[in-house]
């Protein structure tokens, strides 16, 4: 009501009050209507951790690296004969994995560490319960988030090409196209590496889309 | 038709209005308020929109347990929510919706209306003092302040339109009312609208409630139904407050086809009065105790009297 001088009219942050309030009514709300409508999460939001048990070899590195110790591995070894080796080989199997989302915090570290792309984030988030104990999710209803993991990002063209691609383009040239196709790789040419026999020439190319 | 069907409607209209008019505002609250927050309201009850949200309230309300305090005034904390309702009752028998459309002409309509609404304060007072409790007994005394502080401009408003008009009936200042009226009046309306926002002790005048540091003032004690009295009270004092602003300066049924649709220009004009009750509200912080009665003490009761000056002046001159 006692406006000074300075800050114009009096009365003027009155009206403007009023208008901010009559504008945001024309607007239409931000409210989301969540259990009627689904949301529409970014891709690759981290909601839940799947495991693909057939890429799991038991490393353990996973439950060591948990700051809050909710994974629960067991396994046993199993000996596998393989026909033409000289002794029978053993392997990892996975007895039971087991991620205590009442004690997990979401870092992902186990993600992280996984060797071998077992664990995956899903965006699914919907696995609320009314028992705290039913928060262990077992490795088959891990497994089963697996569905909802989105394929993986394209890879960059201009980066350096994946380790499985070059090991498989190394094995093709023979052992001695090794070197060779390892110092196409520190050219920063994706395409190249895959044709180490060419790219042995240096040739220079303009890298291809990969697939 | 004998007297005692006449009476009965009258007495039944009056009452329906009374109880579906400040339905139709808290709705409108809830939804306005809500969008002019970004939000959405009420979505689920009765299926679209919220339309029955205020009901389900109500229902909630009347399945509450109905507590008084161990060192409460029982009888005085049990009659308060109904003397906070009962006065804007007799309010809306007195206010006319068109020209024979009036639940009860009287002469003095202006004065009965002023009257009864001036006995607002005795609820505050009452339920304040009987809650046996700090936050109620403040919130009580700053009622009684503000209440009998705003009377005074409210009382000089209404006393310029009377002036003007040459009558205390409402109906007959209605009559008599021209459209230049509006700028004449002007300043009483405004002071009138004013002060009637802190009669009905709406935001931003809600100091004697004021739930972030008296709990809720004098109602904290109250639960269940006695609370639901207290709310509707407040939902038919905005209907009062902008019924008597229509009635008083905007000409109530006065508009195009006012001789069939007076009474709808007159309930749109109370509906448009009544949103911008509840825009106020959601736009505007609460008024410091201090500001509030220095509004009032210093703004508001000159201008009415210099109101007062100009309408008599306007008056002789005329």
């Amino acid at each position: 009501m006692t406006d000074d001088g300075e800050r114009g009219t009096p009365g003027k942050g009155l009206v403007q009050g009023l208008a901010v309030t009559l504008k945001t009514m024309t607007k239409r709300s931000t409210t989301r209507q969540y259990p009627d409508v689904e949301p529409e999460l970014p891709p690759r939001s981290r909601g839940v951790i799947a495991l693909l048990e057939e890429n799991c070899t038991v490393c353990m590195l996973c439950a060591r690296e948990c700051p809050d110790w909710c994974i629960y591995i067991d396994s046993h070894k199993e000996e596998v004969v393989v026909p033409g080796a000289a002794r029978a080989r053993q392997r990892n199997v996975l007895d039971r994995f087991d991620i205590d989302f009442s004690l997990c915090m979401y870092c992902g570290i186990c993600i992280e560490v996984c060797p071998f792309d077992a664990l995956h984030w899903t965006p699914e988030f919907e696995y609320a319960e009314t028992d705290v104990l039913d928060l262990l999710h077992d490795k088959n209803r891990l497994g089963e988030w697996m569905r909802t993991v989105p394929p993986p990002p394209a890879h960059d063209v201009l980066g350096e090409p994946s380790k499985e691609e070059a090991t498989a383009a190394r094995k093709a040239a023979g052992p001695g196209a090794a070197t060779a196709a390892k110092t196409n790789v520190r050219r920063a040419s994706p395409t190249t590496a895959e044709r180490p026999n060419r790219a042995a020439q240096a040739q220079p190319e303009p890298p291809e889309q990969p697939q | 038709m004998p007297l005692w069907l006449d009476l009965t409607i009258r007495v039944v209209a009056v009452v329906v209005g009374f109880l579906t008019l400040p339905l139709i505002v808290g709705q409108a609250e809830h939804k306005v308020m809500a969008h002019m927050q970004g939000r959405l309201g009420p979505m689920y009850a009765g299926g679209y929109h919220g339309w029955a949200q205020l009901v389900a309230d109500g229902v909630k309300f009347v399945q509450k347990e109905d507590i008084a305090p161990r060192d409460a005034d029982r009888r005085v904390f049990r009659l308060a929510p109904l003397v906070a309702l009962f006065p804007y009752l007799l309010v809306l028998l007195a206010i006319p919706l068109g020209p024979d459309l009036v639940a009860q002409p009287l002469d003095v309509g202006l004065f009965f209306v002023l009257a009864v609404l001036g006995v607002g304060v005795l609820a505050v007072l009452m339920s304040a003092w009987a809650s046996a409790n700090k936050y109620s007994l403040l919130g009580g005394l700053r009622g009684a302040a503000q209440l009998l502080g705003y009377e005074l401009p409210l009382v000089l408003a209404a006393a310029s339109v009377a002036m003007a008009a040459g009558t205390l009936s409402l109906p007959g200042i209605v009559e008599a009312w021209k459209p230049w009226w509006l700028l004449w009046q002007a300043p009483a309306a405004i002071i009138f609208f004013i002060a009637g926002l802190a009669e009905i002790r709406r935001p931003p005048f809600d100091m004697p409630i004021a739930d972030s540091e008296l709990v809720f003032g004098y109602m904290t004690e109250y639960t269940g139904l006695r609370f639901a009295f207290f709310l509707l009270a407040e939902y038919v004092g905005i209907i009062v407050i902008a019924a008597l602003t229509t009635v008083l300066f905007l000409g109530g049924w006065h508009g195009p086809l006012s001789d069939q649709l007076g009474w709808l220009w007159t309930l749109l004009k109370i509906f448009a009065l009544s949103f911008v009750i509840i825009w106020l509200r959601v736009t505007y912080p609460r008024l410091r105790e201090d500001q509030l009665q220095r509004l009032c003490w210093l703004v508001l009761v000159p201008l009415a009297l210099a109101q007062l000056v100009l309408t008599a002046a306007v008056k002789i001159a005329t």
